[in-house]
């Protein structure tokens, strides 16, 4: 069997597994199968990445029909990249999942976990496909898996977090096929690389332009783009803790793919960034993503909240990356998309710890707790680093390709405000660390213990991978510039 | 007449404009659905009408027939319907859910219930 | 409702009918309009007609919650399994060539399983929405009327 033929199965291994999981009994059995499904995708994705950065695209057609007819699976260096970032965090994520789960989850786990193996299946397949209309029913796919596992709250508020996320998340994705529904009016096609060959002809028919700007809006619902953003605090704060690791490290990333292979290999950037003036709307909601998500997350007191909002001011450094539309650019964004991955997850993985042993992820809960949770607590500042963007880190990196990016197009007032927002990112991780070490434990509070090892680990681990990929960046970097260049194609610029 | 000539794409913008004033100004969430169930609807109408020719004919292979609606619309479609059938099964099942442990299933109601539990 | 004599006697000329269309979209969706999704779901209406008139605990005792979970899983695994045997005979995942000698006929009888296995997954996944919404109105009031002052809205 050569890679070719194994490439599919990283989106089939889940799906598959998804159906066997679910009627698996207990606790314990659903998760191992879920795990070795996750690690073997991850397994395969890991190989397909070089081969796809080495080789250029692959394509797997199904049922052996000839794309266009038939739905192909297209593989470059782009989606290699953000397959191996998603099936990898579900993989990490399932290491630290047993004991957050079994905390947070009443009876058998067979179908949590079934619709987390969906959830994973869906986003993995809209990163793998060549097919428009597949995206949409991935999408829809991994979508209708996260509106149930964050209902799967303990907090009576996550039930109305789903429902808002819902209607949210399904108007995005109509807009998405309203857009497809356009594409396909006038081309004639849903297959990407062959819209993309038609496209060129139709530049001047409005329905090619209205399918571009229906796309951008239903994607940046999905992606948390600043005043789409809505749905993203609340689902975050009152999803189980597992779920919340694994969204914040995946969903909005892969929404940001896909807003990218519309917009670069379907539409070409010349197009794109030309029709609409797509350059100044993307940076000025980038702009005030990063401030609006960094201000409001210095006032929260639930600490998943506060993460959420900072993941809304991080989607917005990724975003600025891709409306500056250059090489660099595009190569910060990536870098940011695979290490806020990181980050974020840390940071959640941590709470979560907090909130397993304690229950309650207000600030004030937290006070005095550094000393009984010390490797939980320094976990949480370590990664705080990271997001802050301290030097050999992860975070660093992606900033200072940013930083790179922007003063490139000459746009210094951009390093500005990346400082300014990092500064923010420094107060309110700070005002947790003040929280956790400074401040008294409150008076009546239970002894609490440290988290158990099996939180601990899982942790520790993507805390070190932060370090890892602030060190040794010959991965990250190399995977996010195939994959900008595999979008920008033979190198089209700005005019 | 061209504005006739259009009719279907009308038929799919005020539907979709229905649809989508539902879900922005209604507070009930069952209402909320069903407004979000027009919206998706209307979308299906606009891939459904594109694949019609005038004057074509089933696309079933037989003798004597030469042009043939498209049938990748309706495919496409009826996929897109069972996305919609599974996503009104999930949100009603929420709000089944956010009924009995809110008692309500007014957003009106439920507003600030975000803001007020933090205390 | 099963006392009123109009609907009893309407309801059992009417469902055999329903489950035979369901069953003839199922196996003729090959090579004419029809097809799993469309079949699944005449198949369970008439099962929820049923359920509508006898009521649920009679539904439940001619297919019951359990194997509505194994097969509507089931039918996923059909799917998928008969999308891998393409790939185990060499062939790419749901091709239907390498199944039998003659490609018509491989065609023919790939798709009959695969849309089998959707026909199967969307009539268990009908009833068992319809089941799981009904029998939670049920329970609720049951939970209610159990003194349980916190419970009442």
């Amino acid at each position: 069997m050569n890679l070719l033929a194994l490439m599919p199965f990283i989106v089939l291994i889940p799906l598959i597994a998804s159906g066997v999981v679910a009627l698996l009994p207990g606790r314990t059995l659903p998760w191992v199968a879920t795990l070795l499904a996750a690690l073997a995708s991850a397994v395969i994705a890991a190989l397909v990445l070089p081969e796809a950065i080495g080789q250029g695209p692959m394509s797997y057609p199904f049922g052996n029909w000839p794309p266009p007819i038939g739905i192909e699976y297209r593989v470059d260096a782009a989606n290699a990249f953000v397959a191996l970032l998603v099936a990898g965090m579900a993989a990490i994520t399932l290491l630290w999942a047993p004991k957050s789960v079994a905390a947070e989850i009443e009876g058998r786990h067979g179908t949590f976990y079934a619709l987390f193996l969906l959830a994973l299946a869906g986003l993995l397949g809209i990163t793998l496909t060549g097919d428009a209309f597949n995206v949409f029913v991935f999408l829809e796919i991994s979508s209708l898996a996260t509106y149930a596992l964050i209902a799967y709250g303990q907090d009576r508020r996550a039930l109305l977090a789903a429902f808002r996320y819902l209607i949210m998340g399904t108007v995005g994705a109509t807009f998405l096929l309203i857009g497809i529904a356009f594409l396909y009016m006038v081309t004639g096609t849903l297959n990407m690389a062959d819209l993309a060959e038609r496209l060129p002809e139709l530049r001047d028919n409005n329905a090619v332009r209205a399918a571009l700007a229906f796309i951008i809006v239903g994607m940046g619902l999905k992606l948390a783009l600043l005043p789409l953003h809505l749905w993203l605090p609340n689902a975050y704060a009152y999803a189980p803790n597992f779920v919340t690791a694994f969204l914040a490290g995946t969903a909005t990333k892969v929404a940001l793919y896909v807003m990218l292979r519309f917009v670069f290999t379907v539409f070409a950037p010349d197009y794109s960034f030309v029709v609409l003036p797509l350059s100044t709307v993307l940076m000025v909601l980038a702009v005030a993503g990063m401030f609006a998500g960094s201000w409001v997350a210095m006032f929260q007191i639930h600490l998943k909240r506060m993460l959420a909002y900072s993941s809304v001011a991080q989607v917005g450094y990724m975003v600025l990356g891709v409306s500056l539309a250059t090489l660099t650019g595009l190569t910060a964004a990536f870098l940011h998309l695979f290490n806020h991955a990181l980050i974020k997850t840390a940071l959640f993985m941590a709470i979560g710890c907090v909130m397993y042993r304690t229950g309650s992820a207000k600030l004030d809960d937290l006070r005095g707790l550094g000393r009984e949770m010390p490797w939980t607590l320094t976990a949480f500042a370590l990664a705080g680093l990271s997001i802050i963007g301290v030097p050999t880190t992860a975070g660093f990196i992606s900033k200072w390709y940013l930083v790179l990016a922007s003063v490139e197009v000459g746009a210094w007032w951009l390093v500005a405000l990346i400082v300014i927002t990092s500064l923010m990112a420094v107060y309110y991780i700070w005002r947790v660390i003040e929280a956790a070490w400074f401040s008294p434990r409150p008076q009546g509070a239970v002894a609490v213990q440290e988290a158990p090892l099996a939180l601990l680990l899982p942790t520790w681990l993507v805390v070190g991978l932060n370090f890892y990929f602030g060190l040794d960046t010959r991965l990250t970097v190399g995977a996010s510039t195939a994959a900008a260049e595999a979008l920008l194609g033979a190198g089209v610029a700005l005019p | 007449m061209t504005l006739l000539s259009f009719f279907n794409y009308w038929v799919v913008i005020i539907l979709m404009m229905v649809g989508f004033y539902c879900v922005i100004a209604r507070g009930n969430m069952v209402k909320k659905i069903m407004g979000l169930n027009l919206f998706q609807t209307s979308v299906f109408i606009l891939f459904v009408s594109a694949g019609k020719i005038v004057g074509g004919s089933t696309p079933i292979l037989r003798d004597g027939v030469e042009v043939y609606s498209n049938p990748l619309p309706h495919v496409i479609v009826l996929t897109a319907i069972v996305v919609g059938v599974a996503i009104t099964a999930v949100g009603l099942a929420l709000a089944v859910r956010i009924q009995e442990a809110y008692g309500t299933i007014e957003d009106d109601h439920l507003r600030d219930d975000f803001d007020e539990e933090d205390d | 409702m099963s006392d009123n004599g109009i609907l009893r006697i309407i309801a059992r000329f009417l469902i055999p009918l329903i489950l035979l269309v369901g069953l003839y979209i199922q196996f003729h969706g090959e090579y004419s309009p029809g097809g799993g999704f469309q079949a699944g779901v005449v198949f369970a209406v008439g099962w929820i007609l049923y359920v509508l008139i006898w009521g649920l605990e009679r539904g439940l005792k001619v297919i019951s919650l359990k194997a509505m979970y194994v097969l509507s899983a089931a039918g996923v695994l059909l799917y998928a399994g008969t999308g891998l045997l393409g790939v185990l005979l060499g062939g790419k995942y749901l091709e239907f060539y390498p199944l039998l000698e003659s490609p018509h006929a491989a065609q023919q009888a790939g798709i009959i399983v695969v849309e089998f296995g959707v026909g199967l997954t969307v009539a268990t996944v009908a009833m068992l929405i319809f089941t799981l919404f009904a029998r939670r109105r049920s329970e609720w009031i049951a939970a209610l009327e159990q003194d349980d002052p916190e419970q009442r809205p």
